[in-house]
C-alpha cells in the first residue's frame, strides 16, 4: 500500500493521509483532482468495487467532506478518498460514468444533505423523504427536536433521568458513592 | 327539504380527491365511508363471539417491530392455538398490526392498506414508537402518536415487545371484541375529516384517493 501512495504522491499533492488498520486508509485530496484520482485508482491500481459514498456535515468548518469508500479485490485494502467541498456552494462532479450504481447514492446525499450533483440521472427523484419542504434534514443547522415538536403531537407525560442519579437511586443506595471504572495507570 | 337541497348537500359531502390528476378522478369513488350500527343484541353477541375466534392478521411489517411477529408465527410460540392466522392482501385481514415506529412515507401506506382492509377491523399498534414516539420523540420523520392518523384498539407497551407480551395484547383484543368494545372502524367514519386533516398535514405529496376502497 505505500508502493500505491508514493506513486499517487508523484502524481498529485495529497493533503492529509492516515491509516487507520492494516487494511484501512485515508487520504484527501483537492476538489478538481478527485475525477483524475478515482479513475486512476480504479484503472491502474485495481481498485475496482466501490463499496459506498458517504457525506459528512462540518459546520464550523464551513465545509462538506464526501468519502468514496473503494476496495481492492487483489490485496484486500479498504480506502476511502475524502474530498472537502465548500459548503454554500455544495456541488461535487458525478462520478456514475467510473462506477454506475453511485447514481443512488448521490440521489441519497442531495436529497439529505442538498449536495447537488449536475448530470447525475434520476438525482432529483425523493429517495426516503416525500414532499419534504424544509432544508435537507442531515444538515447540522436543521433542529429536529424542534421540527418534531412541531409537526408531530406530543404525549404528554414523557420524562427523561440522568442516568447516574438514577442508577445511585436504584442500585448503589448503599454505597457512599456510585462506582466507577478505575483504570490502571 | 327539497329534493335540489339535498343534491347540494350530497355534492357538498363528496370527496374531493384532490390528489389525483383531474382525468382520473372519476375512476375512484368520491363517496364517504359510513359507519356500521351494530345489530340486535344477540345476533350481534354471536358476530362478536365468531369475529374474535378468527382473527386473521394483516402480515404488513412496518418498523423493526415486525421481527417479533416471526418467533410468533413459528412453531415456539405457534399463534394458531389461538386462532391467528396471517394474510397476504389487506382485503383479506381483519387486524392490522402496526410494528414499531412508522415514517412519514410508511403512514402513507398504512392508510392506504387500513382503508382498503373490510370492516370490521382492528388495529394492534406494539412498541413504544406507536404510543409516544419512544426512541424516535426527536426524530424528523417518524410520528410520534398513531391513534392521531388511525383509529387503535390495543397497544402494546416495551421495546420490543417479547412474543408473550403480543399474545397477552391478542387475548385482550380477544376480548374487547368479545364484549363489543371494538369501534375503530365506526370511529374512524365518525370522525373522518379529522384524521383526514391530520394525515394530510404530514403528507404532503398527497397523491392517492382521498378514501381508498
Amino acid at each position: 500500500m505505500e508502493q500505491i501512495l508514493n506513486r499517487i504522491k508523484d502524481k498529485i499533492e495529497i493533503k492529509i493521509s492516515t491509516k487507520k488498520r492494516d487494511d484501512l486508509y485515508f487520504f484527501t485530496v483537492e476538489k478538481e483532482q478527485i475525477e483524475f484520482i478515482l479513475s486512476y485508482l480504479k484503472e491502474q491500481e485495481n481498485f475496482t468495487h466501490l463499496a459506498f459514498m458517504q457525506a459528512v456535515d462540518y459546520l464550523e468548518d464551513g465545509k462538506f467532506q464526501l468519502t468514496y469508500m473503494l476496495y481492492n479485490y487483489k490485496i484486500h485494502i479498504n480506502l476511502g478518498v475524502n474530498v472537502l467541498i465548500d459548503r454554500k456552494k455544495a456541488e461535487m462532479f458525478s462520478m456514475h460514468k467510473l462506477w454506475p450504481h453511485i447514481w443512488q447514492y448521490q440521489r441519497e446525499i442531495h436529497e439529505l444533505f442538498g449536495i447537488n450533483f449536475p448530470g447525475s440521472p434520476r438525482v432529483n427523484e425523493s429517495f426516503v423523504l416525500e414532499g419534504w419542504e424544509e432544508i435537507p434534514p442531515m444538515r447540522r443547522d436543521f433542529d429536529t427536536l424542534e421540527y418534531s415538536e412541531k409537526t408531530f403531537y406530543q404525549r404528554p407525560g414523557r420524562s427523561t433521568n440522568d442516568p447516574k442519579e438514577y442508577m445511585k437511586e436504584k442500585m448503589y443506595k448503599n454505597y457512599a458513592d456510585t462506582p466507577t471504572i478505575r483504570r490502571e495507570k | 327539504m327539497k329534493k335540489k337541497d339535498i343534491n347540494e348537500i350530497e355534492k357538498q359531502m363528496k370527496l374531493a380527491n384532490e390528489g389525483l390528476p383531474e382525468k382520473e378522478r372519476a375512476l375512484f369513488s368520491d363517496a364517504r365511508p359510513s359507519s356500521v350500527a351494530p345489530l340486535n343484541k344477540y345476533l350481534e353477541g354471536f358476530l362478536n363471539w365468531a369475529r374474535s375466534r378468527s382473527m386473521w392478521m394483516l402480515a404488513f411489517g412496518t418498523g423493526c417491530g415486525a421481527t417479533e411477529l416471526r418467533p410468533l408465527m413459528t412453531s415456539r410460540f405457534d399463534m394458531s392455538r389461538f386462532g391467528i392466522a396471517p394474510r397476504p392482501t389487506p382485503r383479506q385481514a381483519a387486524i392490522f398490526v402496526v410494528g414499531g415506529y412508522a415514517s412519514i412515507k410508511t403512514i402513507k401506506r398504512i392508510v392506504r392498506s387500513y382503508e382498503e382492509m373490510q370492516g370490521p377491523k382492528y388495529v394492534i399498534a406494539l412498541g413504544s414508537c406507536t404510543i409516544n414516539g419512544g426512541m424516535y420523540y426527536d426524530s424528523y420523520y417518524t410520528i410520534n402518536r398513531l391513534d392521531y392518523y388511525i383509529p387503535v384498539d390495543i397497544y402494546i407497551a416495551g421495546c420490543m415487545p417479547r412474543p408473550e407480551a403480543l399474545i397477552a395484547g391478542f387475548n385482550r383484543l380477544k376480548e374487547k371484541i368479545r364484549a363489543g368494545e371494538c369501534e375503530g372502524m365506526n370511529k374512524y367514519t365518525d370522525n373522518f375529516d379529522w384524521y383526514k386533516k391530520n394525515q394530510k398535514q404530514i403528507i404532503k405529496d398527497w397523491n392517492m384517493p382521498d378514501y381508498n376502497w
